[in-house]
């Protein structure tokens, strides 16, 4: 018996190149300013829903992701990983969600698409380095969660068998299915792009991507429905208003600075032992060391 | 007046030192507040536990002593955690960013919409002027972490929803005992109330856990390497170095991921938090989420090749050339000097 497997996958800006138009006056995250690149730890779990997908056949993999339209990269990205299809949730509405929103949404999504069998997110995205949104959308959906996954051994019988990785140790654990896993970025890496799928999605595109191109390619996507990406609105997906966005959001932003340094006045010393034998003694003779 | 709380957590059979740093830090938000400090313990076995968090400020200890609390699993914790906070209604409850704090903390805030905010590195009190709602705020408790990778700070508070949580990262704040003899009342929390049978489904069949883990943190000299040490053969001059020097060995992340040394010797953002007497970093070139960890020393020698390398930007001594090359004449020097 195959599983349903949903990878929840983010586009996050590239946090090791970061200007200084970076935020915006709002408090949120101008991310048109940064290079979008597939969130690190969601490409390890989407290689732990792939590896499923491969020991049971019939599975089926589906990436979700939020985020605004240019997200369908992640999407197209997965494809020629090897997940099977994907959706996008894309809203105004959307905007300016905590994680808690966030998590509401993705929860949101996950129902309409059903019978679920194993939710599995990255331990955290690395824009804000929360690892909160995974157990927030177990919480939501009433599911029992596994976090900090390195492998996971076997999904069958009703039942995940998983190892962890904590601080200190490893813990191997077993929870019912369906449930959420979160994995660490000590996980294997994700395979490459697939030749074969990279030609075969190429092409794949939302509704929203498809409205300037010519009928010769909607004629394509007619004959070739896997070239759809699914685009849900606020509108596809049944919510509560209330818990969306900024108003859903518990938390607000109040301030934003920028890190600054405090100017040290250094010493600069040479290599020879003369100059570091003067350091040592300094050292030792105003009580740091010894 | 609302109290503040303070979930802690247990390591190898002692309250774990992030607890007692955030117990020491909640003394504080709670004086200022005019508000009672009150800690929370779960696990099993927990015989004059509240001993060892008295002297640290605590008023009020819950405890809840279980078979099903220990070892840990997210679920029965969360369920009592979240009835007691029902309950109680704390404004602030905080919490170690520690791999059980990490995965306890989010379950509880969605169960009860209070939003959390992760890792900070600094919690204050202020008040909050929203001119959109024309609505004032006092006495908010500003939750101050690094966001983007470090490259900026957010000042996070949740206005409206209760109660206000934030974990916080260990080392990042000091811990200090507040009066030897602080005493306070102990509460038994009756866990069956809360804890329902669906809440034991997730199994630990297996745990292996490293005793004595490292504590790089309470050391007050550190030598650190960096990527620039080259090779996990190389790092063994830096615990010959310590060794001598009675130090402990830390890391960056870029050696860590190398294979050079163990995780919990990496200091920074995503590291422990140090600020030793003496930090010795060597090889490392100084990227913002390093020295976010270590940048609070109080004297900082860099060693590198690069003279320009940004490290030497918070260094007090900058030593200009091959690391390999220069520590075997500070273990030289220091021998010959500290006898
Ligand atoms: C979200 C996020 C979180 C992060 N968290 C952390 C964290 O917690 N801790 C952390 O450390 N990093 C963290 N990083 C990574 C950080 O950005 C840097 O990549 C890392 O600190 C670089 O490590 P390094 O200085 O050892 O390596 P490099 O940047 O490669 O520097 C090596 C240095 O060694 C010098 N060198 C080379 N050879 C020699 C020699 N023979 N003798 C002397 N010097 C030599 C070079 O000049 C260079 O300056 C994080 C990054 C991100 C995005
Ligand atoms: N907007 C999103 N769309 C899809 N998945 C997400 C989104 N935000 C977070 N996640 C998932 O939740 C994990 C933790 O994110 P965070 O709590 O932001 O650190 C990520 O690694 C993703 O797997």
């Amino acid at each position: 018996m195959g599983l349903k497997i949903i990878v929840l996958a983010k586009q996050v800006p590239d946090t090791r190149n970061v200007g200084k138009d970076a935020m915006k006056a709002d408090g949120t995250v101008n991310r048109a300013a940064l290079e979008a690149i597939f969130n690190p730890e969601d490409m390890n779990a989407l290689e732990q829903a792939l590896r499923l997908k491969e020991k049971y056949k019939g599975s089926k993999v589906t990436l979700l992701t939020m985020g605004p339209g240019r997200a369908a990269d992640i999407i197209r990205e997965g494809l020629f990983r090897g997940a099977d299809d994907g959706v996008l949730l894309t809203d105004r509405a959307f905007a300016g969600s905590d994680t808690l929103a966030t998590s509401y949404a993705i929860s949101c999504a996950i129902n309409k698409i059903k019978e679920v069998d194993i939710i599995v997110a990255g331990r955290q995205a690395i824009d804000g380095d929360t690892a909160q949104v995974g157990p927030q959308v177990a919480d939501k959906m009433n599911l029992p969660q596994v976090t900090y996954a390195e492998e996971i051994y076997s999904a069958e019988k009703g039942k995940i068998v998983v190892k962890r990785r904590l601080d200190r140790g490893v813990e191997k654990v077993e929870a019912p299915l369906p449930c959420v896993v979160t994995v660490n970025g000590s996980a294997p890496a994700c395979r490459p792009r697939a030749a074969k799928l990279l030609m075969k999605y190429k092409h794949a595109k939302t509704i929203s991507e498809r409205q300037n191109e010519s009928e010769d390619y909607l004629n394509l996507v007619n004959d070739r429905p896997y070239l759809n990406i699914n685009e849900w609105t606020v509108n596809d997906v049944e919510t509560d208003d209330n818990m969306l966005g900024l108003s859903g959001s518990p938390t607000k932003v109040k301030k934003i600075e920028n890190v600054v340094f405090q100017a040290k006045e250094t010493k600069v010393l040479s290599d020879n032992e003369g100059d570091i034998d003067e350091l040592i003694k300094e050292l030792i003779d105003n009580h740091t060391l010894g | 007046m609302n109290s503040v709380f303070v979930i802690c957590e247990i390591d190898e059979g002692k309250i774990a030192d992030v607890s007692l740093e955030l117990l020491t830090k909640g003394r504080t938000l709670s004086n200022t507040l005019g508000c009672k400090l009150e800690a929370v313990v779960l696990g099993h076995k927990l015989n004059g536990v509240e001993e060892e968090l008295f002297p640290y400020g605590a008023d009020v200890v819950h405890i809840g002593d279980d078979k099903r609390l220990d070892p840990y699993t997210t679920l029965p914790h969360t369920s009592v955690i979240t009835g007691l906070f029902e309950n109680e209604k704390p404004q602030i409850g905080l919490l170690g960013a520690t791999p059980l704090g990490r995965d306890l903390g989010p379950r509880v805030s969605s169960a009860l919409k209070s939003g959390l905010t992760a890792d900070c590195t600094a919690l204050e009190i202020g008040d909050h002027e929203d001119k959109k709602e024309k609505k004032s705020y006092k006495n908010l408790l500003y939750q101050i972490r690094p966001a983007f990778g470090g490259n900026i700070v957010a000042t996070i508070i949740n206005p409206d929803c209760r109660p206000q949580m934030a974990t916080v990262r260990e080392g990042v704040m000091k811990k200090e005992i507040y009066s030897p003899t602080h005493k306070g009342e102990v509460k038994t929390i009756d866990v069956n109330k809360f804890i329902k049978p669906e809440d034991t489904v997730v199994k630990v069949i297996e745990r292996h856990m490293e005793k004595g883990r490292v504590n790089i943190k309470n050391s007050s000299v550190i030598v650190s390497g960096g990527y620039g040490m080259g090779s996990k053969e190389n790092f063994e001059a830096l615990y010959e170095l310590a060794d001598v020097l009675g130090a402990e060995v830390g890391a960056s992340r870029a050696a860590v991921d190398a294979g050079f040394a163990p995780h919990d010797r990496q200091v920074g953002q995503t590291g422990v938090t140090v600020r030793p007497k003496l930090y010795i970093a060597c090889g490392i070139s100084g990227q913002i989420q390093h020295t976010a960890g270590m940048e609070e020393s109080a004297m900082v020698i860099a060693i590198n090749n690069d003279s320009a390398a940004p490290i030497n930007k918070v260094a007090d001594y900058v030593i200009t050339g091959d690391v390999m090359d220069i520590i075997p004449k500070m273990i030289k020097s220091y021998k010959k000097n500290s006898k």
